[in-house]
């Protein structure tokens, strides 16, 4: 071996270093010679403070573990290299290791010769020289490591849940009966959101009223819970465990100090208007309302764009009426500022818009519904009291279509599963079936009936003689062929199992749209800082282990705003998200990665370009200084700052510009030594 | 006055001639004008990307060079036949996609001096032009004789909408394009559940009892919706409808009138020029129904004698040689 070639003028102060290489069993050791990686460092780099280089099968288990921290007290180490895998997956580990062991957590590195090296290559004396490679860039950076201590952040015990739906509502009532205090705001005049529109819930068919409606009055008289309703929220600022969030709560043109609720407002308004909400717009409602009867709270709202009074400035027969003079014509928007330690997000879900399908017919032929406005035709409390009835409000259908995936699992919509319509549809062929005996179709792709009972609410269904054809519905369409089909809606099928085509005449047809996130999720999710993905789902923090967490800290997810989801799903995420904040509030205090960005005011010019980069709000520009600042507790250590700054006036903690230029310098020292032939011709 | 490179399509010669003659006559006062590709070839049709695959795109190439060529300002081809814009739209978009057939094509092209970048021009339908381009107020500010009173059904059949490379169309597999122009000139517009239903194309030579089937299909769907009149873009839709009802009658038992129009023949109506002008009179299925609905004379038909038309002198470049190589035989993609 020839003489090895460096860079550096050793003007560093001696380190003596750990460096520990792990088999990961065969994953790493299958490709890489890790015993060879071992005693190459041991000696290559010797003279750059490597004192000890040792191998492992599982460096992450307890021996594995022990072994660095039996080495820092025997052998005075004062830095740890582990070449293993991912820091996404043990940097936290080596790091309480090396902690244990009596060394600053920060003066650990773990370099990746896993995902970055034995999985990516086969040639194997490429990789294992790869991973000498990664070896000694890591060394070389974990001498300019610095010693960090955690921020510590006290926690505002107050909660805020954004969303009344059931995921919202669940979430609330754990925090609240855990004895903290809960603001929720929810935009519409009454929380329960979409499960309130519901009839029935499956498998277990009880009815969505009576088991969400007990739910709803906890919320509305919980000594702990604050809710705002026909309210949004305008603007978040602050950081975990301190939050300031302004609240618009907007004009309900009812004094809720006077009104009882009694509903003769309701009864005397003239105007009626089609409820595009609540009723899907298949019912009506007045200008002034309460969307349904259990709502709450029980104050209705006027809809000042409906409201007589407001159009043409007569008519304020409410306000004639109300027995308590509460109707207040004058009530402007509220903005109420709160302070919060954490904020829950259940904002939900929209329906899939099945009039972007033509074909299907929807808006165009009077008897296609969608999903959500047969729950309200099904609902007792609907528009036809439950029953279930053609456009025209009086007939019965003898047949009736259920057309799965409609907008899902289609790449000209939408390509995910929205998890609910299987289920869904089954519900609806049996509701049909027991009120109308119609003869029902399903018309699927896949039937996917996963969670508990589901598949046997899916037999009950089969055995209750509801027909099921397996294909894509190509068109509903009522330009009959034969005299059997005049007058009728058509369904266009390809029966995949009887390999042909059928057309499959009936009186209804109901689309089991799928859920699509809200119209407006990103403009939520800009509002909160936390990132949703291209199609507007909100993004989890780690989709199996933290499924509720976001990467905003403080910012927690529940339900249907992460992607499609059942009632039980939606409420067991509400309630781990409550147990998430319930634990961050035990502990009073939050301890912060120490990982950060910081500005130089001395060579920040006040350019301002990195302010409005900051994905996490954490970046202000301080007028009178004419500098930026970043606020350390708000900051996440992504870099985006660092890397934007011209003057080079940002630095990010454990990334500092020098350990990133000494890594590449180690990684770049192992291909000096393969050229080291070359290289005698230049003078080091 | 906007500028657009026409390629007619050889049915615009013979048998859509109303298509053609309507169309140019609704370009004046539209304010469009069309300069048609000079020494043009057929597009070749639904059959020849069906026999072999380099030449048949060389063939629609050839065009699309010329055109370019040609194009002094205006970077976008008018095709008012499906089947032309279809297979224009095609090759543009597979050159792209495929390199390799993009080398091949030029190869070809290249024999006869000729080169076409793919992506460089624009190929756009007639329909789509008068949508977004000419725009429907403006449309609507020129209807002189609005249809009051006719009940169309809009026919678009399989190719136009579909598929749709660009994303022109409002929805590919129910667009309302045609639905709108029709409403904007006064017409009563049905919603046609088969707009975009097929016609048998060219079933009616190798298969006609599929075709009298889906021929019956359509014009039934029409006659139970009340229609006066089916509208069309597309030539070999028309012809169909048209030329074949009789037959289509007659296996099937029935006995439908059903006429169809090319929607620029309306739109000219609409424009208040003469229905002589638009074609009218030339149709198998007569139209005085709809003519008579908003109160004009039927024009005298018009007697077609056969012609042999005398071949064209070749004039221009050469057509292109075809390379053979492997891979030729290659199906359509």
């Amino acid at each position: 071996m020839s003489q090895p070639i460096h860079l550096f003028d050793s003007d560093d102060p001696q380190e003596r270093i750990g460096v520990y290489v792990c088999h990961c069993g065969t994953n790493i050791a299958g490709i890489v010679d890790v015993e060879e990686v071992r005693d190459w460092a041991g000696q290559r780099l010797k003279d750059r403070g490597v004192v000890v280089s040792r191998d492992y099968k599982f460096m992450c288990s307890s021996l594995g573990q022990e072994m660095i921290e039996k080495d820092i007290k025997d052998l005075g180490l004062t830095r740890v290299v582990v070449a293993a895998c991912s820091p996404h997956l043990h940097e936290q580990t080596f790091r309480t290791a090396a902690q244990r062991g009596g060394l600053n957590p920060y003066l650990t590195e773990l370099v990746s010769i896993r995902e970055q090296v034995s999985w990516v290559h086969t040639d194997k004396n490429a990789a294992t020289d790869k991973a000498k490679a990664v070896v000694s860039g890591g060394v070389e950076r974990v001498i300019k490591n610095q010693p960090l201590e955690p921020l510590h952040v006290p926690i505002n015990e107050a909660t805020l849940v954004v969303g009344g739906g059931i995921a919202g509502i669940q979430a609330a009532l754990e925090i609240a009966d855990g004895g903290y205090p809960v603001f929720m705001v929810e935009r519409e005049p009454s929380i329960g959101g979409h499960m309130a529109q519901f009839d029935k819930t499956f498998p277990t068919l009880d009815c969505a009223a009576c088991i969400l409606t007990p739910r709803m009055v906890s919320v509305g008289t919980h000594p702990h819970i604050n809710l705002f309703t026909w309210s949004e929220v305008e603007s978040v600022s602050g950081y975990v465990g301190n939050f300031t969030v302004t609240i618009r709560k907007k004009a309900r043109f009812v004094n809720e100090e006077l009104c009882t609720g009694c509903g003769i407002c309701q009864e005397k308004c003239p105007k009626k208007i089609i409820d595009e909400i609540y009723e899907a717009g298949l019912g009506y409602r007045k200008a002034v309302y309460t969307p349904f009867p259990q709502a709450v709270p029980k104050y209705p709202v006027i809809d000042k764009p409906n409201c007589t009074y407001f159009l043409k400035g007569t008519c304020k027969a409410c306000e004639k009426f109300c027995p308590t003079n509460a109707i207040d014509f004058n009530q402007k928007d509220e903005l109420i500022t709160i302070q919060v330690g954490n904020i829950i997000l259940a904002t939900g879900y929209d329906l899939f818009d099945p009039r972007r399908i033509p074909h299907y017919g929807y808006g165009r032929l009077a008897n296609v519904y969608t999903s959500l406005e047969f729950e309200r035709l099904s609902n007792a409390a609907g528009p036809t009291n439950g029953e279930i009835v053609l456009r025209d409000g009086k007939t019965k259908p003898k047949s009736v279509g259920v057309i799965h995936c409609v907008g899902s699992r289609d790449r000209n919509y939408n390509n995910y599963c929205s998890a609910i319509c299987c289920m869904q549809s089954l519900k609806f062929a049996h509701l049909v079936h027991e009120r109308t005996g119609a003869t029902v179709y399903n018309f699927y792709i896949d039937i996917r009936t996963p969670a508990k009972a589901y598949d046997e609410f899916y037999q009950r269904v089969l055995e209750e003689g509801t027909l099921f054809v397996r294909g894509r519905v190509a068109e509903v369409t009522d330009a009959a062929r034969k005299p059997e089909e005049e007058g009728r809606l058509i369904i266009q099928v390809e029966d995949t199992l009887a390999g042909k085509q059928r057309r499959i005449p009936v009186d209804m047809v109901i689309l089991s749209a799928g859920l699509e996130p809200r119209k407006d999720a990103k403009a939520t999710a800009h509002t909160f800082g936390i990132s949703c993905s291209a199609d507007g789902w909100f993004i989890e923090k780690h989709p199996k282990l933290d499924p509720v967490s976001t990467m905003t800290e403080g910012i927690f997810i529940a339900g249907c705003v992460t992607g499609p989801k059942d009632i039980p799903a939606t409420v067991s995420q509400g309630a781990a998200a409550a147990a998430r904040v319930m634990g961050r509030i035990q502990q009073k205090e939050i301890l912060l990665e120490p990982v950060r960005a910081s500005v130089n005011p001395d060579q920040c010019s006040g350019c301002r370009i990195c302010n409005n980069l900051c994905p996490f709000n954490a970046i202000t520009f301080i007028e009178d200084r004419m500098v930026t600042e970043i606020n350390p507790a708000l900051c996440q250590g992504c870099g985006t700052c660092v890397a934007a700054c011209p003057a080079g006036a940002i630095s990010g903690t454990g990334f500092s510009n020098e350990q990133i230029l000494r890594q590449i310098d180690g990684l770049l020292m192992l291909n000096l030594e393969y050229m080291s032939e070359a290289a005698e011709l230049v003078p080091a | 006055m906007d500028k657009y490179l026409f390629y007619p399509g050889c049915s615009m010669e013979s048998n859509a001639k109303a298509y053609s003659e309507s169309l140019l006559a609704v370009c004046e006062p539209l304010g469009l004008k069309l300069e048609e590709i000079n020494d043009w070839n057929c597009c070749g049709a639904t059959e020849y990307l069906g026999v072999s695959l380099t030449p048949a795109y060389a063939l629609i190439a050839r065009n699309l060079a010329l055109a370019y060529n040609q194009s002094n300002g205006t970077q976008t081809i008018v095709a008012p036949c499906s089947a032309c814009y279809l297979n224009l739209a095609k090759c543009d978009y597979y050159m792209q996609e495929r390199p390799e057939l993009g080398v091949n094509v030029n190869d070809a092209l290249a024999a006869g001096g000729l080169h076409y970048d793919a992506g460089s021009l624009s190929i756009r339908h007639f329909l789509d032009v008068l949508v977004n381009d000419v725009g429907l107020e403006t449309l609507k500010s020129k209807v002189v004789r609005p249809l009051k009173g006719v009940r169309v059904a809009p026919y678009l059949g399989c190719m136009v909408p579909r598929p749709d490379y660009d994303h022109r169309w409002s929805n590919p597999e129910y667009p309302n394009e045609l639905d709108r122009v029709l409403k904007v000139i006064g017409a009563e517009v049905i919603d046609f559940p088969l707009k975009t239903h097929c016609c048998g194309g060219h079933m009616t030579q190798i298969g006609p009892q599929t075709a009298y089937e889906l021929i019956y299909r359509l014009i039934s769907a029409a006659d139970q919706y009340h229609a006066d009149v089916m509208a069309t873009l597309c030539p070999m839709c028309q012809m169909n409808i048209d030329a074949y009802q009789g037959e289509t009658n007659r296996h099937k038992g029935s006995d439908i009138q059903m006429p169809i129009v090319f929607f620029t023949q309306l739109v000219g109506l609409a424009l208040g020029l003469d229905p002589k002008d638009l074609g009218f009179g030339r149709e198998f299925i007569s139209t005085k129904r709809v003519l008579d609905r908003i109160g004009l004379e039927m024009p005298e038909p018009v007697e077609v004698a056969p012609v042999t038309k005398p071949r064209k002198k070749q004039e221009g470049l050469p057509m292109p040689r075809m390379p053979r190589e492997a891979g030729d035989e290659e199906v359509n993609p």
